[in-house]
């Protein structure tokens, strides 16, 4: 479902650029709006959610598609957690589409997706454990790192079973913006991956702004 | 080995380390089953069932024989050898306290007893936190006998009547593995009443593999599963299980 934001870039009350490959961790208050922007379009923004008061609590791909009754996410998806609670709702998207069934690339499964000799190759999950690993101070460990969503990315699933990984169907622009319902930790990873056509085989950077209540 | 049968009765969970190279039949006993199951290495139990992994590798949005079940570490914990049924899930996850109350009443140990109204979250947690595990450690599981599809749009719906009584599906295990296991209704269930269901669970020793096996000849990403594993169990193969592995 296609619906613009009303939001202002000059009214955010941050707004940086995250470089393909690189990791974005910031918490956002109950209330807050963020935006992800697909600056040069086909990029995957790999995404985790923690309750940002007890990290334990995060986002859960399956209780989320169970509750909705849908696979694919889009503004009015409800975001929840692994208790079932509403964590974020996407409240605007210009994509129209988002997958939370593909989960991340990582080294290890790179090397079975691709080529054994794959595994030097930079992964999102790397990006996670750095930023875990560089932010202790949120006391999220390797344990927490479950299913993600890959926004911008486009994963289809057939009536007979089938899954295919197709060239995105996002664009230069094209953002997708989410309000928390409890104060959260969100984990991006912008992924890095150049051996899958959902970045078209170059990955580049991704905008993340936040507005107040 | 001579080999070990039980059966899981309707609501109950287990757990157990399962060693490399058996194989674990599950027979849906009472027919339109679920039996919710998730995967852990005990030599690592930060290594877990990883179902994105799982179903990309493989191409596939469901789960039958043939197919590799994998952790996030790029190795196998099981393949598929065997299924009668042809379609199993691993995307709804699993029912709520909350879900089995609406749905079905809050049936509680102290009236009921046994008879109560389990379901497969605190299923898992239970046996979870025999590990040292807790919440935070839960991956999408595993639905063996239920069918989910998607239409184009993605509206995700349970298919009725998928496992007929008696229906089967064998695992061989390829690591050794910490399975949980819980036979608690699958989330999407929409039956007038709680659904009971018994899942029989038979273990026994998997027939090597073979350089033509099914399962890993299935695709170049299974071959490239196995030598995961193989490099995992380097050493160990010359010092215990010899050439048949």
């Amino acid at each position: 479902m296609i619906i613009a934001s009303k939001l202002q870039p000059e009214n955010a009350i941050e707004r940086k650029t995250v470089a393909a490959g690189d990791y974005s961790l910031n918490l956002i208050k109950a209330g807050q709006v963020v935006r992800i922007v697909d600056l040069e379009g086909n990029q995957a923004a790999d995404t985790l959610f923690y309750n940002a008061n007890n990290p334990s609590e995060r986002y859960s791909a399956t209780d989320t598609l169970r509750e909705q009754g849908n696979l694919y996410l889009t503004a009015g998806s409800q975001l929840r957690s692994n208790d079932n609670n509403v964590m974020l709702e996407i409240v605007a998207d210009t994509c129209g589409r988002h997958d939370t069934i593909g989960g991340a690339c990582a080294t290890e499964s790179n090397t079975v997706r691709y080529d054994l000799e794959k595994r030097c190759m930079h992964a999102c999950r790397d990006s996670w454990m750095l930023a875990i690993a560089e932010h202790p101070e949120y006391g999220i460990a390797k344990r927490d790192i479950s299913h993600n969503i890959n926004f911008f990315m486009n994963v289809p699933v057939t009536p007979e079973g089938g899954l295919t990984f197709e060239d995105g169907i996002s664009a230069p622009g094209k953002y997708v913006e989410l309000q928390a319902k409890m104060d959260i930790v969100m984990l991006v990873s912008n992924c890095p991956q150049l051996n899958n056509p959902c970045n078209g085989y170059n990955p580049t950077a991704i905008e993340w702004l936040a507005w107040d209540a | 080995m001579t080999p070990y049968t039980t059966t899981l009765q309707s609501g109950g969970h287990w757990s157990l380390r399962v060693r490399r190279g058996l194989q674990m039949t599950l027979t849906d006993i009472s027919g339109n089953g679920n039996l919710g199951m998730l995967f852990y290495n005990p030599e690592n139990l930060l290594e877990r069932y990883n179902a994105p992994d799982t179903l990309k590798c493989q191409h596939t949005f469901k789960l039958t024989q043939g197919h590799c079940l994998y952790s996030d570490m790029g190795r196998i914990f099981a393949s598929i050898t065997g299924d009668t049924v042809g379609w199993h899930e691993t995307v709804c996850g699993n029912s709520h306290a909350s879900h089995i109350s609406e749905k079905w009443g809050a049936r509680d140990y102290q009236n009921d007893r046994n008879q109560w109204h389990q379901n497969g979250n605190d299923a898992f947690l239970v046996e979870l936190a025999k590990y040292g595990l807790g919440r935070a450690d839960m991956a999408a599981n595993i639905n063996f006998f239920s069918k989910v599809t998607s239409n184009e749009q993605g509206d995700l719906r349970l298919a009725e009547g998928n496992s007929p009584v008696g229906s089967q599906i064998t695992l061989r295990f390829e690591m050794d593995t910490l399975v949980l296991l819980h036979s608690c209704p699958h989330p999407l269930n929409t039956a007038s009443h709680y659904p009971r269901h018994e899942i029989g669970i038979a273990l026994s020793t998997a027939a090597p593999v073979t350089k033509d096996d099914e399962c890993k000849n299935a695709c170049a990403e299974n071959q490239r599963g196995f030598a995961n594993n193989a490099l995992y169990h380097l050493g160990i193969d010359s010092l215990s299980m010899g050439a048949s592995r």
